[in-house]
């Protein structure tokens, strides 16, 4: 018989273990899953996790990996700080529309104007108010009443993608477009533009930000007492009002940083690598990011390497489907994959297996 | 026949790291009040979850009348005719007595046929209840008379009380008693879990002692005195806490015509709470359960806000202030529930030591935390009040209760409070960590500091206070001197029996 036998406290090993052995377990079950849909399973796993890196056209993929990990990793480590203090924003993606909409929005306000030093830091600032204000509404909601944020966060998302397709047709949409759907497209547009800064590595200003809030939630979550705040709020919210913490506050502080992070992610993406506003925008990065934020264990440096490995399967998916006929759906189940067998592996931080003869009583 | 009710021989039952229960036999006869008797921790309560069929033995059997008891679940208990009635009330505060009590039956019978019977056996048994009002508004006792009516009507041949008295004003305990004496004239033995001596020593035909799991003894309490009975249950004779001659300084703390609304439509509302207390005082606050101790607790922490009337700490109202600027002006405070409320059960004690002593510990520089200095302070809590604990980084929750309640009150204490309110300092805490608990808040009285022990143990109060008062469905009684207070007087500060007669006892 097996038994589960609580532990006196959690355990260190197996909190950064359980992850790895996700990533394992996941590959064995997606292999598996590759095997019933008649595609080689070693085969599979080899094009999605190998070759982006290490394969023949890695100079292509590896710049890909950074321009996917690094909206991932914003929006993940925004998400940490409220999943931290059991706020649960599950509509990132729609923050993260909202952002991109109202960075362009500026962009395109100002369109030609040649003034970069003025236009893009007023995307920025533009970007993180959309994502924190769209975030604020579920906040605001819970403190005054008291609804779930889960629900309203997640309805949300659905809004803002109603918005974007409206604004790809109507309001942003490109003057000189011939009619086509979708605005301007902002990569050829100098003042507002978020190329990469050094040709071909993939680094634009959203890496840059993604690796400085790594570095600057590290710091408060080991150092800083609203870090410690956080935490107690979430492990323990009658000690934490106890300590002196006022929940109603931390919601809002903790859904304004998700939210911002978000729309700033947002920004850099539809500036960047996405360059125009359009119905197919959402890329999903919202939601991947509550993977990301899980696997990484919600620590800042455990979500920078989640981050880099769940861009890795949207690259390495996007080969498998190219060069393998794998439906894209597969690649989503793969990701769907991940969260589940880290859930559920998670039993053994706080949980020891014993096997255990069956008693005759 | 020649056997006993229930004899239990060499039940042993093993917890990861702790033997709850080792090697226990003895035998319960027919019509016996018979009392087990030991400190927290002791055994106590696997023992009789064994009996009740929640927990399963590792070794050991019972026989009842003569046969084989193995009850796999508490069902099989009852319908054997083992009933029992829990410290902690089952009950939905919503429904009425009377669907409170269906809830728990096999083949419950109509509302009205059953409250009929819950009248007759509440009339023959002496204990007043109207299977007609609403749970959420009877008082501490009145619950526990709903449970162990429900617990009559099965028609037990045994019945287990887990420490029944604590919630009971002594007016309500006399009522008990003559109940439980009723029953066991009518022949039900009833089994009595307890660590007050004197109640045993006045209703128990005999008594087996458990310490650390084992059967120290078994014996008839009223040939022993109290202080042999605890030194049996103790193992050792321990100090108890001297009470100095202090001088009394000029008042420090002084609520004043506190009213709060309660925060769920159960709780208890504060009413127009007066008091004084000095420094160098201790005063002592008692009442039944649920009677606004945790209110009255929550809003001196600054937990909750919004009430009228003032909180005022040497002249200054601190009464809209949160906790952090009432510990910056001196006012600590230690909850009653330690994992969960006094402690974030997951986090390292030295990151428990920051949670309240970051202001006046200087923890905190530019919002930054200085881990060095919450180690430092932790180490200083865990030596002064022996902490046994391998270390400052263990989380709070591997600590025993004792053990993270020394923690919890030393924390407080070595802040050097002005006035430090404690809500059940005590509870769930075997006698030499209490007592030594208990020396520690005389000892920061003499040093200077007020005061307030909030406690539902009478014994304890009367140990450490100066002055008491009673809270009462959220309102303070008059404070008086507790030289020269009698029980009494007490249960009369207390609420008395709720009006409550005893009238029916012989009907």
């Amino acid at each position: 018989m097996i038994r589960l036998e609580k532990r006196p406290q959690p355990s260190q090993l197996w909190t950064y273990l359980t992850p790895v052995l996700a990533v394992v377990v996941t590959m064995v079950l997606g292999g598996v899953l590759f095997a019933f849909m008649g595609k080689a399973p070693l085969e599979a796993i080899r094009t999605i996790f190998w070759d982006p890196i290490f394969g023949e056209f890695a100079f292509y993929y590896r710049p890909e990996l950074l321009k996917k990990a690094a909206p991932l990793i914003l929006i993940a480590i925004g998400l940490s700080f409220g999943f931290r203090a059991g706020i649960w924003n599950i509509g990132a993606e729609g923050q993260y529309i909202i952002g991109a909409i109202c960075g362009a929005g500026v962009a395109l306000a100002f369109y030609p104007t040649e003034a970069r030093w003025l236009i893009f830091p007023l995307m920025i600032v533009a970007g993180i108010l959309g994502g924190l204000i769209w975030a604020l509404i579920p906040a605001l909601l819970k403190v005054y009443f008291r609804t779930n944020e889960i629900l309203v966060s997640l309805m949300l998302v659905y809004v803002a993608e109603v918005l974007i397709k409206a604004f790809s047709v109507g309001l942003m949409r490109n003057p000189e477009g011939m009619g086509f759907p979708g605005s301007r497209n902002l990569r050829q547009y100098p003042a507002a533009a978020n190329l990469e800064l050094i040709a071909n590595t993939g680094i634009h200003w959203g890496v840059i930000t993604a690796v400085f809030a790594v570095i600057v939630a590290q710091v408060f979550f080991a150092r800083h007492q609203f870090g410690f705040n956080v935490r107690l709020a979430g492990q323990s919210p009658r000690a934490a009002t106890f300590a002196g913490v006022d929940p109603s506050r931390l919601v809002i502080i903790c859904m304004c940083i998700s939210g911002g992070l978000a729309g700033l992610a947002g920004l850099y993406e539809v500036a960047g690598p996405s360059g125009q506003i359009l119905g197919s925008f959402p890329a999903y990065y919202g939601f991947t990011a509550i993977i990301v934020a899980f696997l990484g264990r919600l620590n800042p440096i455990g979500i920078l390497l989640a981050g880099l490995l769940l861009a890795l399967t949207y690259i390495g998916g996007d080969a498998a489907s190219s060069s393998m006929n794998l439906p894209a759906a597969a690649i989503q189940v793969f990701q769907g994959m991940l969260l589940f067998s880290l859930l559920s592996l998670d039993v053994l931080t706080n949980y020891r297996i014993r096997l255990k003869k069956a008693q005759v009583a | 026949m020649g056997d006993p009710l229930l004899r239990i021989s060499g039940l042993t039952k093993a917890y990861p790291g702790v033997v709850a229960n080792d090697d226990v036999s003895f035998d319960i006869g027919e019509a016996e009040v018979h009392a087990l008797l030991g400190e927290n921790g002791a055994g106590k309560s696997t023992l009789v979850k064994m009996i009740y069929g929640l927990v399963k033995p590792d070794k050991g059997g019972m026989t009842l009348r003569g046969a084989p008891f193995t009850p796999p679940e508490p069902r099989a208990a009852r319908a054997a005719g083992v009933a029992m009635v829990f410290q902690h009330f089952s009950l939905f505060d919503a429904l009425n007595v009377a669907e409170n009590i269906a809830l728990g039956m096999e083949n419950p019978p109509k509302q009205r046929d059953l409250a009929a019977r819950i009248r007759e056996v509440s009339e023959t048994y002496g204990l007043p209840l109207d299977p007609m009002k609403i749970v959420g508004d009877l008082s501490a006792g009145e619950r526990q008379r709903v449970e162990i009516i429900r617990c009559l009507l099965q028609d037990p041949k045994l019945l287990i009380m887990d420490e029944p008295t604590s919630v009971l004003t002594p007016q309500e305990v006399e009522i008990l008693f003559q109940t439980l004496r009723k029953l066991k004239a009518e022949g039900t033995s009833i089994l009595y879990i307890s660590h007050k001596l004197e109640e045993i020593r006045a209703l128990c035909d005999t008594a087996t002692i458990l310490r650390l799991g084992k059967k120290v003894d078994t014996c008839t309490p009223a040939e022993k005195t109290a202080r042999e009975l605890a030194t049996m249950m103790v193992g050792a004779s321990f100090e108890t806490p001297a009470k100095a001659a202090r001088e009394l300084g000029p008042v420090v703390l002084e609520v004043a015509d506190l009213s709060m609304k309660a925060p769920t439509e159960f709780g208890t509302s504060l009413k127009n709470v007066s008091f004084q207390v000095k420094a160098g005082e201790v005063l002592g606050l008692g009442g039944v359960a649920g009677n606004g101790q945790d209110e009255l607790i929550l809003a001196l922490s600054g937990e909750r806000t919004g009430g009228t009337g003032k909180v005022m700490l040497k002249g200054r109202d601190l009464g809209q202030e949160g906790p952090v600027a009432r510990r910056a002006a001196g006012l600590l405070t230690a909850p009653e529930e330690r994992l969960g409320h006094a402690a974030a059960p997951d986090m390292s004690l030295t990151e428990n030591a920051f949670l309240t002593a970051k202001t006046r510990k200087g923890m905190v520089k530019n919002g930054f935390l200085d881990w060095g200095k919450a180690r430092g302070f932790a180490e200083e809590v865990i030596k002064a009040f022996d902490v046994r604990t391998p270390g400052t980084e263990n989380a709070a929750r591997s600590l025993s209760g004792g053990n993270l309640q020394k923690f919890v009150i030393g924390r407080e204490v070595l802040q050097g409070p002005e006035v430090l309110v404690v809500n059940q300092p005590t509870w769930g805490v075997d006698a030499a960590a209490a007592a030594a608990i208990r020396q520690a808040l005389l000892d920061l009285a003499a040093g200077g500091a007020a005061i307030v022990v909030i406690s539902q143990d009478l014994d304890e109060l009367m140990e450490v206070s100066d002055r008491f008062g009673a809270l009462n469905e959220g309102r303070l009684s008059e404070i008086r001197p507790v030289d020269g207070l009698t029980v009494e007087q007490i249960g009369l500060m207390m609420g008395g029996a709720h009006d409550m007669e005893v009238a029916h006892v012989d009907g």
